[in-house]
């Protein structure tokens, strides 16, 4: 398989006054092969955020090299990261991140607005095939005030597919969402996984990281664990399951959300 | 970006902050209306004297006698300083390229006829004034240079005049007093309605020169001389010859300066035009302010925007956008703002300086010229004010921006 995301020596640190400053990142070597879907496990604080915004170039590192798809990010400018954040990654934030006042089919168009190979009268078909990709065919019209959490985070993954995007990150895509919620949107996550795209997620839910091929987990800025998923399991047949009334297995990362909220 | 999608934003973006965006763009609106209306006053104003200088008669002379407190001082002995009917013989027999040569002596009279009388402006003129002043009889005739001679006492009444003394039937042929002498009706003058200032134009009545001179006022000095050139192009030479020959007649030596005062029309033109470009100036410049400080208010709004939107500005540079698209975003936003403002300001300007001229004495005009310059230039106030705040959105960090609280 081919490497997709290469880092080496990623290090990232905050400098709070001139005297203080926090390693948030402290030496991450990671290597990731196209079609893989990586589940990025840690506690609070440990530098998951931090690793995933170096990798989706909405922060730079203090220091170590990222390649992402062969090129070496810290050569690039602010613009041509823009045209890398724009054609190769997509971002799915927590808090969503819809553009308020303004239809699903908008926000999803936004990306296109900013890209400069699609033609102007392609944007809605590619806005609606995204949008039907992750369900939401009928929701075209709808503002982000009408639809429930599960279905504006799927507006927002709808978004960052809409530019066919190499690689999808998602920092923590179900801590807003409920059980249920949260297994819809990992079967299309496993959906998009199976059509070709490389995921990286962010979750503290050991139940939702067992839907990923792959786990990492993030310590105190450095790697502590890097192994392949036993047992994978479906979100779809879970869902199964869910709706038969056997929420069993879902209790004890319910238990670990609590304390964490 | 498309240019058509970002406007499209920026009017998603005003219209749901109506309220505040109709705030910020009142400073706009205030100070492209009264721009144009304080510009549009000024000309009106200007437009008004020339015309009013101008309706004093075609290719104009006049001629005064100087101020004698100033004159009196480097007089020599044996001048005047009064201009006299002697002097005004002189200039007809040496100076050429005359058309129409008048005095004006008036002189404020209370006019009686045997049922009515009423207080009007008598002016002592000659045959020729009528060609001066460019007026057409509603009646009768002008009196004739053989009258003027030989001091008839014949009167021409303007059209307020002869209604007043003889309302609803004719004046001619009538006899009038005026001081106690009785004079005869021999013509009634066109109307020439309100002059530019509201003044009634027809409130007068002319009588001879001599008559005036003899036998009303008994002055034998000429307050106000008019000559009228033949031609526009020999206005300056006559000028200068009148000026000759007044010195000549004044027996005034090389080194006296001049017991008269000559002046042309285009003379007044200049000098009112002058005073009121200054004025147009003045007020165009203190209504300039207020377009400034509509910037500055537009400007302060586009800063709490970027703030606001801070989170909204780190989603889009998420997705691709680049600090450019941020910049012409914010610009366009500004933009559109502050030309809305100027549209509607030109709108308001329109409908005040409508109505101003209704409703005052003011003559505000609306200059094409200034409407597009005001139109242009709060276009440049969105620009220049909305610069610095979209600069300042275009330069964050896309994850500085996400992280916004
Ligand atoms: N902008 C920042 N400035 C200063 N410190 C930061 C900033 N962002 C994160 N940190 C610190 O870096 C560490 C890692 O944070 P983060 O990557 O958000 O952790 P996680 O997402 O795993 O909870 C934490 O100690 C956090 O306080
Ligand atoms: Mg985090």
């Amino acid at each position: 398989m081919e490497t997709i995301i290469q880092l080496k020596q990623i290090k990232k640190t905050y400098s709070l006054t001139e005297s203080v400053s926090v390693q948030a990142l402290r030496g991450v070597d990671i290597e990731i092969k196209k079609g893989d879907f990586i589940a990025v496990m840690g506690p609070s604080g440990s530098g998951k955020s931090t690793l995933m915004n170096i990798l989706g170039c909405l922060d730079i590192p203090t220091d170590g090299e990222y390649f992402l798809d062969g090129v070496s990010v810290k050569t690039l400018n602010k613009d041509e990261l823009a045209g890398l954040r724009n054609e190769k990654l997509g971002f799915v934030f927590q808090g969503f991140n819809l553009l308020s006042r303004t239809t699903a089919l908008e926000n999803v168009e936004l990306p296109l607005f900013y890209n400069r190979t699609h033609d102007r009268k392609d944007f809605k078909a590619l806005s609606i095939a995204a949008l039907e990709r992750v369900g939401l065919g009928n929701r075209l019209d709808h503002t982000p005030n009408m639809l429930s959490g599960g279905q504006q985070q799927r507006v927002a993954i709808a978004r960052s597919l809409v530019n066919t995007p190499k690689v999808l990150l998602a920092d923590e895509p179900t801590g807003n969402l409920d059980t249920a919620t949260s297994l819809d949107i990992m079967s299309i996550f496993q959906e998009l996984n199976d059509q070709g795209i490389t995921l990286v997620l962010v979750t503290h839910e050991p139940d939702i990281a067992q839907f990923a091929k792959r786990v990492i987990t993030v310590r105190d800025g450095m790697i502590r664990e890097d192994y392949q998923v036993k047992n994978r399991k479906s979100a779809t047949e879970e869902i199964e399951r869910f709706k038969a009334g056997n929420i069993q297995i879902f209790t004890e990362s319910e238990k670990l959300h609590q304390e964490v909220v | 970006m498309k240019l058509e999608y970002t406007l499209k934003i920026a009017f998603k973006n005003i219209l749901k902050n109506k309220v505040r965006s109709f705030l910020t763009m009142l400073g706009v609106i205030i100070g492209v209306s009264s721009v144009i209306i304080m510009v549009g006053i000024g000309q009106g104003t200007q437009k008004k004297i020339e015309k009013e200088i101008n309706s004093l008669g075609t290719n104009l002379i006049m001629i005064y006698p100087a101020n004698s407190r100033f004159a009196g001082v480097s007089q020599g002995s044996g001048s005047t300083n009064k201009i006299t009917l002697t002097d005004m013989k002189k200039i007809i027999e040496e100076v050429s390229n005359i058309q129409y040569i008048s005095p004006d002596i008036s002189s404020n009279e209370q006019v009686i006829s045997q049922n009515n009388n009423y207080r009007t402006t008598v002016h002592g003129v000659s045959d020729q004034y009528q060609g001066i002043k460019d007026y057409t009889m509603a009646e009768g005739e002008f009196f004739t240079e053989a009258q003027c001679k030989s001091s008839k006492n014949v009167i021409v009444l303007g059209k307020t005049v002869s209604d007043a003394l003889f309302p609803g039937i004719s004046s001619i042929g009538k006899t009038i007093r005026v001081r106690n002498i009785p004079v005869k009706v021999v013509g009634v003058l066109s109307s020439k309605g309100s002059g530019n200032n509201g003044m009634d134009q027809d409130d007068l009545v002319l009588i001879p020169y001599t008559t005036m001179m003899n036998k009303i006022t008994g002055s034998k000095y000429i307050r106000t001389l008019f000559v009228s050139a033949v031609s526009k192009d020999v206005i300056d030479t006559v000028q200068e010859e009148v000026s000759r020959v007044l010195r000549i007649s004044h027996k005034l030596k090389s080194t006296n300066s001049d017991d008269f005062t000559i002046s042309t029309q285009s003379d007044i033109v200049e000098k009112a035009s002058s005073i009121t470009g200054m004025m147009t100036l003045l007020l165009g410049s203190i209504a300039g302010v207020s377009l400034f400080v509509g910037g500055i208010g537009i400007m302060n709004i586009m800063l709490v925007s970027v703030t606001e939107r801070t989170r909204e500005i780190g989603t889009r540079m998420a997705v691709g956008a680049r600090g450019d698209d941020i910049l012409i975003q914010f610009l366009i936003e500004a933009s559109v703002l502050s030309l809305a403002g100027g549209v509607a300001g030109i709108g308001i300007s329109g409908v005040v300086i409508f109505l101003l001229n209704i409703f005052t004495t003011l003559t505000p005009v609306m200059n094409l010229t200034i409407v597009v310059l005001a139109l242009v230039f709060s276009g440049g106030v969105g620009i220049f004010f909305g610069y610095y705040p979209a600069r300042k959105a275009s330069q964050l960090n896309p994850i500085d921006a996400l992280r916004y609280e």
